[in-house]
């Protein structure tokens, strides 16, 4: 009884430990990048590199070189420079290209549901993977005590 | 050698819930169908946002006369836009199309536009020499229009309205059929007068 309560805090601390580990892990992911850059140009920077290149196979536009991202660091840099903040930038490449133009789903919408969705899934999974574990080993005990029984059983009848 | 002998334990048969066994069975095959889905797709043909949307204004240069040519000054005629450049191998494929498209309609209130897409003006003026066509081109240096119009790949084209709306977005070469097809339901589509604004 003591090694199965003992075996099921384990389970839970395990199980807790890990959701702070996920949760922890998402909120330093949304939080990153938070910190406002200081000139013009690391803003350019900072939107640049969470808008996906048209052209490339998984680069940012502020890593790629192709012309195309070229032109689009050049139209972020003058947009800046006209007064438009970052959001309004980025909302400005999503009307043109589409959600895709982002390399982060933004935190709304169909967006928030991929944002939560993996650490949610990952939590499902511990739940489940901690239910079976603690099934098991209560069946495992049952059948224990099922053989103890059986074995005083047979005793008894021997002559 | 004999078998050991004891009571015999006798193990309730496992039974089987039809319903977890129907949600075990149906997870993989939703997920395959999903996978199956995704990979029928075609990557290149991505929705262009700017359907259905006012087409963004520009004001470029007509590379032939230096006129300045403004989408707005083109409503109440359906444009046809054609971004391309001389080193573009779809676009010298589709050339003779979008040539007998502009033969065809010329004169029936279309306006084919061909916008020249990170190429040089010198480039531009030789191709259109050679390969001939006589509908207006037009200079997009920075490529400003370009990334309005959300452009990736040449050669894109865009057909817009009677009303300013961009009715669909075309990428790679594009056909006569295709251009035919187009040009005919927007020059069919009732014009709704003063329901768009041209956005930039």
């Amino acid at each position: 009884m003591t090694s199965s309560r003992s075996g099921r805090g384990r389970t839970w601390w395990t199980l807790g430990t890990a959701v702070v580990v996920v949760l922890g892990a998402s909120l330093l992911t949304l939080g990153r990048g938070s910190g406002s850059p200081a000139t013009v140009e690391e803003r350019a920077e900072e939107i640049a590199s969470g808008l996906r290149c048209p052209v490339c196979q998984n680069l940012s536009v502020a890593d790629s070189d192709s012309r195309l991202a070229l032109e689009m660091r050049e139209d972020i840099l003058r947009r800046l420079r006209e007064g438009q903040g970052p959001n309004e930038i980025r909302r400005y490449f999503v009307g043109r290209y589409g959600e895709w133009i982002l390399l982060s789903p933004s935190i709304d919408g169909l967006g928030l549901f991929l944002w939560v969705a993996p650490a949610a899934l990952a939590l499902g999974g511990l739940l489940l993977l901690a239910g079976l574990r603690s099934r098991f080993m209560r069946a495992n005990l049952s059948d224990r005590g099922r053989g103890a029984e059986d074995v005083n059983e047979t005793l008894s009848e021997l002559p | 050698m004999d078998e050991p002998t004891g009571p015999a334990r006798t193990m309730p048969p496992r039974r089987t819930d039809p319903r977890r066994l129907s949600l075990a069975l149906a997870l993989p095959l939703i997920l395959v169908w999903l996978l199956v889905l995704g990979l029928g797709r075609d990557p290149r043909a991505l929705p262009s946002p700017l359907e259905g949307e006012p087409a963004p204004e520009f004001t470029l240069r007509e590379m032939t006369t230096g006129r300045q040519i403004r989408l707005s000054d083109l409503r109440g005629q359906v444009v046809v836009i054609n971004f391309w450049a001389s080193w573009c191998a779809g676009c010298q494929r589709e050339h003779d199309d979008l040539a007998a498209a502009w033969q065809r309609y010329r004169e029936h209130g279309v306006v084919l536009l061909g916008v020249v897409y990170q190429d040089t003006e010198e480039n531009a003026r030789i191709y259109t020499q050679v390969r001939g066509g006589d509908w207006p081109i037009a200079l997009d240096p920075s490529s400003r229009t370009a990334l309005d119009y959300g452009v990736v790949g040449i050669p894109e084209t865009f057909f817009i309205g009677r009303d300013g709306q961009v009715a669909h977005k075309h990428v790679g070469e594009a056909t006569y059929e295709m251009l035919l097809d187009w040009t005919e339901r927007l020059l069919r589509a009732p014009v709704e007068t003063g329901t768009a604004e041209t956005g930039r």
